[in-house]
């Protein structure tokens, strides 16, 4: 019963590919040529071009660690934070790097469940991204606390200094958990992935330690069929319990706003408005990247143009929906009939931050809808530009929601104004160090492209 | 036990830095004679300030005190308790604090031998148990680390003894070459010291001086009644103010007692009193009235002498001026309103008018039947300080001057421009004694540390009554008092506490209840009967200057370094200025059409220039400022000063002189330059938001409900469901924004309570002030349109604005690691040590009323300023949230007396938070409200009373009674 189901799966897939016209692997590749193509690329003699990036990357990384640590002697004095603007750059960026994050598990899970096997050349690259992005969004929730030694009591751990519980009221705590299993759940599911291919890569290795180091990680892998069953079976589960975290992640890091009672801040419409807006970074961000690495790595045939086409694809439907809540709120704000919330729309757009929120409807609603035009989205370097657009558009979403809703709230008074810091600005640059690092390290180390995957869909394609 | 110091014969409070002195061991003689003049010698090299600084600072933390960290050898238990100290309980004590040439009474806090907190005696006439800001925050001087420490000779270090030798060996003679200038004589002793010397010099001269004074005040007085006479106003009486250019609200009374009356007269519905306002800057006064007629400060006088002859108590008036229609309908209606509120009405002058403008003032008191009801008028001898200093310093270019004692003050900074004192005094030879290295100490061949009061004995004399001022500490730095050098100087033995017991010439049980009471009750002087001659002031009138047009600038006092005199005191220079809610600067305040005009904007420079000298301010623009004028304040721009007022603001001394110590007729250019001017407070409208709500009286009395009618009730589901808040002690707090007057007093209260640090102008302009209380003010526009603040008229109110201690607080249920809770007594608490600084509390605040530690305020806080830390509350560290507790100490205090007592009730009234206990406009009420009976439950009965932002269900604790005003139909 459960092996006619799945041949019915199957033949709807295969169906769907054919629809698609294109393969989604190209040139016709023997399988070990895509063992071949990916492997060697953390076999070959490491480049010196890399030993340059790793440097520069590195470089920007010691420029974040040293400003973490002036703001852990000074204080959060040195960021550009004040009353009434509690949270400036720090939050902004949580929430820009968290929202990177999703296209990773968004590829990799959904896509997964809902068997659309383009995601396979793609997926190994976006969860790495995704963890990279969430170990950049987790230092500020980290360091943006006035004292950093003491974020720990945020953690429900036994040892905490007053044995006391956590307000569980509160969504920053939320925020704590969901992030946390976040970051727990995709390291597990993209260690899971990995495994078969770091058998590929150990069954490859000429030296010892190489061998003994992937052996290790490969936890004994043999590809034997029971191995199969079971790897198969354990990536299931881990993209079912991910599916419910895309959503969820997102949703409760938008609470943090929509539970509050600020004006701007606590709108309904956040969670699906969070999630979208993330998804829409994040896809951008794979594009970006991906520009790059396939070109550097010559691995066109296997990311191919329907996979970018794919994501620019998704793009104009997230930036859309992103547009969509942004006139929802406004809408909202007038029919509510509620003086303060309409101030702070009306003064969003129009107010000392409209720069910032114009800036955010240009690159975000304007923007992808490029896309809507084949020759567009089949452009390499008008998915690159505008990928880059969309982020920082992303990032002034986040911006314009934090600060603009902060600096004017009900008691006019009370009202100021956010100018960052140069500590602001390089901990931001340098978080991008982080990043970059990592990757350089991920492209180094391991197979940048799920190797068994792809046989997998070359084999869907062939049948 | 009292223990008597060696040397001192006398009973009463007794002071000792330690336990060696007490015993008075040769080790400790040795070490006081080598710590002080080896480590001052050090001075000396300005390299090594800094170390210095430390050293004497640590030393002072070590010696100066009874509950002081000393050297771990040479700690000691007490064998014996001291009597009535307990450790940890602070002890109060009576003491006097003068201001110019007034005085205030106190009862200063001393927790475990360091006074810290400065409150009002109830007692006195003059504070009625309020304290204005400068007395509150005049205990940090006495921590100022930048405080003189040593005697000096030529700059170089000495001893008081070589000092005291040096004055004995001179020769004076008959005094020809001896002159004396010292600050307001306020002190009963000091007058009769003054009197014996002047006995002993008989050609020598005593010269007072204040830049601030009531020169122009007293010759009115003289003018109108033939004598020089304070006036003594009841306002509380009063059913009509008008003010010519008064802030009695501020600066232009001689103690709290006005604000009080005031207040009183307006917390009625029922005969709320009319307050007419006539002044050119926007002064807190103006911001109560009524109806304020903006006139630039020359035309003060025509509006008076019109009223005047209007009222009929001026026959002729000013024949040319003030015959026109410009004032036609003011003049009209106040004649009108004043002489219909006969007895019950007063006018008042501010000491920046002229003579003839307070003389008017009298007649006018007379005609209206003020005089014996709502102004008593008490003898005043004091000589014309202006023209005292002139004629000193033309003294001083005969060169018959040899010798100018200096006694406190700093007249080589602010003497009036024409006198050239600082350079004059050069020509002879100067002792200064001085609180600090100043200005004039830089002249002096002698300079000698003064006492601060907290530390010497003294007295005062205010409007007739008498307070003996008591001192709490042994001077940290060895200071000595004015008293005490006068003595030196009369061949007396310069002991302060036997000079002041002995003037006084009290049997010792009346003395110590003079001590205990603060006020001697027989030295109260009686209200003289006058009458005031109409002939003479018009004929003053006639022969005053004419009005010229053009420009005009005028002075006044700093609500925050008054004269300069509280320059190197940060609490004052970070409290915002009460209508500019500008930090750490003065400014040359214009109206928006005069900026218009000189095209400038705030910040741009301002080049004033009056008889050749020029001042360059930088320009702050004020709606409801008069037009063509430019207000500066006083006391900016000190040159040798320390740490705190180095380089804030700019001087306008050097424009002010003899003709015009009060205004004058300036050239105002726009300068060159900007100067970035820091406020603490950005947008002025309330963006017809109901904030604070105020309506005529007319209208409230159609209306009784108008302050909540427009309130949603709205009953809220909540899924955790809300606290029972029905039993025992729950704390409430209201502030009728009738009788706030917006004076500041409770924010440095706040600030001394608290331990609230300051922040720096760098800081406040980032947004990290960190007061618990702010005066939010707003202007609101009398123009149809209440959304503008466009208007040139705008109104004024204020509204103090601290943690609203919501029962439903936004803040408690975002904060995760549960650091701020609510108490079973419904305060919104906050756990400083269990908060790690998310800020998501300060965010979802609607009030904005947290207040977040970003830096280490505390970092280069020198231990001598440490002293001044009320040891009940937690000095906060960097990196967590704090607020407004209700003085959480201050009730738990009160709940362990009560229980000592075996009570367990606390009494209605019995807690006082600090802002409430030093407002003098009793606006400010706290406690319990679940007792029907109690002053807080009456007034949150009150149709006026409302709370904020009700549609967000916050269930605020505090609340505000709304404000109403009383136009005149006739003028509206």
């Amino acid at each position: 019963m459960a092996q006619q189901l799945t041949q019915e799966i199957e033949e709807k897939d295969r169906l769907a590919l054919a629809e698609m016209n294109q393969p989604l692997i190209l040139g016709n590749p023997s399988y070990h040529d895509v063992t071949r193509v990916v492997s060697e690329i953390v076999e070959v003699r490491t480049p010196k071009i890399w030993y340059m990036a790793l440097a520069l990357t590195g470089g920007i990384t010691a420029i974040l660690g040293s400003m973490l640590a002036y703001l852990v002697w000074n204080g959060i004095g040195v960021w550009g934070n004040n009353s009434p603007v509690g949270w400036g750059w720090d939050i902004t960026n949580f929430v820009f790097w968290i929202g990177i994050g999703h296209a990773g598990t968004l590829i990799s899970a959904i896509l997964f469940l809902f068997r659309q096997k383009w995601r396979t050349s793609i997926n190994r690259f976006a969860e790495a991204m995704t963890l990279f992005a969430v170990a950049c969004a987790g230092i500020y929730p980290a360091f943006h606390v006035g004292r950093p030694w003491r974020a720990y009591w945020l953690f429900p751990i036994p040892i905490a200094d007053h044995g006391m519980w956590q307000n569980f009221r509160s969504p920053l705590e939320w925020d704590v958990f969901a992030v946390s299993t976040y970051a727990t759940v995709s390291l597990l599911f993209w260690f899971v992935g990995l495994i078969p291919d770091l058998a590929i890569l150990r069954d490859r290795a000429t030296t010892k330690i190489r061998r003994t180091i992937y052996g290790v990680l490969s936890l004994g892998w043999r590809s034997s069929s029971t191995h199969w069953k079971n790897y198969e079976k354990a990536y299931t589960i881990l993209a079912g319990i991910s599916t419910p975290l895309v959503l969820s992640v997102h949703t409760i890091v938008s609470f943090d706003f929509a539970v509050a009672i600020l004006p701007g801040w606590h709108t309904t419409i956040f969670p699906p408005y969070f999630v979208a807006g993330a998804i829409f970074s994040g896809f951008a961000m794979v594009v970006t990247l991906m520009v790059i690495a396939r070109w550097v790595f010559k691995v066109e045939h296997i990311v191919t143009m329907k996979h970018l086409e794919n994501m620019c694809k998704v793009m104009v439907a997230t930036g859309t929906i992103v547009g969509y809540a942004y006139a929802t709120e406004m809408f909202i704000a007038w029919y509510s009939g509620n003086p303060y919330e309409q101030f702070t729309f009306i003064n969003r757009a129009t107010g000392p931050y409209y720069w910032a929120y114009w800036i955010m409807i240009s690159c975000n609603v304007l923007s992808p809808q490029l896309f809507w035009f084949k020759r567009m989205r089949t452009s390499i370097p008008v998915m690159f530009v505008v990928s880059i657009i969309v982020n920082i558009g992303m990032w002034f979403e986040r911006f314009v929601i934090i600060a603009t809703s902060l600096h004017r709230d009900f008691l006019p008074s009370s009202w100021g104004y956010f100018h960052p810091t140069i500590v602001d600005i390089l901990t931001f640059f340098g978080t991008f160090g982080l990043f970059l690092t990592l990757f350089l390290l991920f492209l180094r180390f391991l197979p940048m492209i799920a190797v068994q995957e792809v046989k997998g869909t070359m084999a869907a394609e062939k049948h | 036990m009292i223990v008597q110091i060696q040397g001192s014969k006398q009973t009463g409070k007794k002071y000792w830095r330690s336990l060696e002195e007490l015993a008075d061991t040769t080790q400790f003689k040795q070490w006081v004679a080598q710590e002080f003049p080896a480590t001052a010698e050090d001075a000396a090299d300005g390299n090594s300030r800094r170390k210095f600084l430390n050293i004497m600072a640590a030393s002072m933390g070590l010696a100066g005190l009874t509950a002081c960290r000393r050297p771990e050898e040479h700690i000691l238990p007490y064998s014996k308790s001291i009597e009535e100290q307990i450790p940890g309980v602070p002890l109060r004590y009576a003491s006097v604090f003068s201001l110019g040439t007034r005085a205030q009474g106190l009862v200063v806090e001393s927790s475990d031998g360091r006074p810290t907190k400065i409150e009002g005696n109830p007692q006195h006439p003059n504070s009625l148990g309020a304290a204005s800001g400068f007395a509150q925050a005049s205990v940090l001087c006495l921590y100022d680390p930048d405080r003189s420490r040593s005697v000096l000779e030529g700059g170089k270090a000495s001893k008081w003894e070589t000092f005291s030798e040096s004055l004995k060996a001179q020769n004076w003679g008959d005094g020809s070459g001896l002159r004396v200038l010292s600050q307001a004589v306020n002190s009963p002793t000091l007058s009769a010291l003054r009197a014996e010397i002047l006995t002993k010099y008989p050609k020598s001269a005593w010269v007072e001086y204040e830049p601030i004074n009531e020169d122009t005040l007293l010759a009115g007085s003289a003018l109108a009644f033939g004598q020089r006479l304070r006036p003594v106003y009841d306002l509380e009486k009063a059913k009509v103010i008008l003010s010519l250019d008064s802030d009695f609200l501020l600066h232009d009374s001689p103690g709290l007692e006005a604000t009080r009356g005031y207040a009183k007269g307006r917390r009625n519905a029922e005969g709320l009193s009319r307050l007419y306002v006539a002044e050119s800057n926007y002064s807190i006064t103006g911001a109560q009235a009524d109806h304020r007629l903006r006139l630039k400060p020359s035309e003060v006088l025509g509006f008076a002498s019109d009223l005047a002859r209007e009222a009929g108590a001026l026959p002729q008036g000013l024949k040319i001026l003030g015959q026109n229609d410009k004032f036609g309908k003011w003049t009209k209606s106040v004649a009108k309103d004043l002489l219909e509120n006969k007895g019950s009405a007063v006018v008042i002058a501010g000491a920046r008018q002229p003579a003839e403008v307070h003389a008017i003032a009298a007649l006018l008191n007379q005609i209206i039947g003020a005089i014996g009801s709502t102004v008593n008028y008490i003898k005043h001898e004091r000589e014309s300080m202006s023209a005292g200093v002139t004629k000193l310093s033309e003294d001083l270019t005969a060169g018959i001057v040899k010798t100018v004692v200096i006694l406190g003050g700093n007249p080589a900074y602010d003497a009036p421009a024409h006198t050239n004192l600082a350079a004059n005094l050069k020509k002879a030879s100067v002792i200064h004694l001085g609180y600090e290295v100043n200005e004039t100490a830089k002249l002096a061949g002698w300079h000698i540390p003064e006492a601060h009061y907290l530390e010497s004995w003294g007295d005062a004399l205010c409007d007739g009554v008498a307070s003996i001022q008591q001192p709490l500490i042994e001077p940290m730095f060895g200071g000595k008092s004015a008293i005490e050098v006068a003595a030196l100087l009369a061949g007396l033995s310069p002991k302060g506490f036997e000079l002041v017991k002995s003037h006084w010439k009290l049997d010792d049980k009346s003395w110590r209840k003079a001590l205990h009471d603060g006020v001697i009750a027989s030295a109260k002087d009686d209200f003289v009967k006058v009458v005031a001659d109409p002939k003479r002031v018009d004929a003053a009138v006639s022969a005053a200057p004419k009005l010229v047009s053009g420009m005009e600038v005028a002075f006044f006092p700093s609500a925050t370094a008054y004269d300069g005199r509280f320059a190197n005191n940060g609490w004052l220079q970070e409290t915002p200025d009460p209508m500019l809610k500008l930090v750490w600067d003065n400014a040359g305040i214009i109206s928006p059409k005069t900026a218009k005009v000189l095209a400038v904007e705030n910040g741009d420079m301002l080049a004033i220039t009056v008889a050749g000298k020029t001042a360059s301010v930088p320009a702050m623009i004020l709606p409801g400022h008069a037009d063509e004028t430019v207000s500066v304040t006083l006391g900016y721009g000190r040159k040798e000063i320390g740490r705190v007022g180095k380089d804030v603001g700019v001087d306008v001394y050097p424009i002010r002189a003899n003709a015009g110590m009060g205004f004058s007729a300036a050239q105002i250019v726009k300068g060159s330059g900007h100067h970035n001017l820091v406020t603490t407070q950005e947008h002025f409208s309330m963006e017809a938001r109901p904030i604070v709500r105020e309506a005529k009286v007319e209208d409230y009395h159609h209306h009784k409900n108008f302050a909540t009618h427009e309130d949603e009730e709205i009953e809220q589901y909540s899924i955790y469901g809300y606290h029972e808040y029905d039993k025992g002690n729950q704390w409430g707090l209201v502030v009728d924004l009738n009788s706030c007057v917006g004076c500041n007093a409770c924010i440095t209260a706040c600030q001394a309570e608290n331990n609230i640090p300051i922040v720096g102008k760098d800081q406040v302009e980032r947004g990290r002030e960190m007061h618990w209380i702010r005066l939010d003010r707003y202007f609101s526009s009398t123009s149809e349109d209440e959304n503008h603040v466009a208007s040139e008229d705008p109104q004024v109110v204020y509204q103090p604005m601290a943690c609203q201690q919501c029962e439903t607080a936004p803040c408690e249920s975002v904060c995760p690691v549960a650091a701020t809770n609510h108490s079973p007594e419904g305060l919104n608490d906050m756990a400083y040590n269990r908060c790690v600084g998310t800020r998501y509390c300060a965010n979802n605040c609607p009030f904005k009323v947290r207040r977040f530690n970003y830096l280490n305020w505390h970092k280069d806080m020198e231990e001598s300023t440490k002293m001044v830390f009320n040891p009940n509350v937690t000095v906060r560290m960097r990196g967590i949230m704090e607020k407004c507790t209700y003085c959480v100490q201050r009730v738990q205090e009160a709940k362990i007396q009560a229980k000592v007592e075996g009570r367990r009730d606390l009494r209605d009234g019995e807690i006082k938070t600090a802002c409430q206990q030093t407002c003098p406009a009793e606006a400010i009420t706290f406690g319990n409200i679940n007792d029907p009976n109690s002053a807080v439950s009456k007034l949150k009965k009150n149709d006026l009373n409302y709370g904020l932002l009700k549609e967000l269900n916050l269930k605020p604790r505090t609340s505000y009674l709304a404000k109403l005003r009383n136009p005149n139909p006739e003028l509206a």
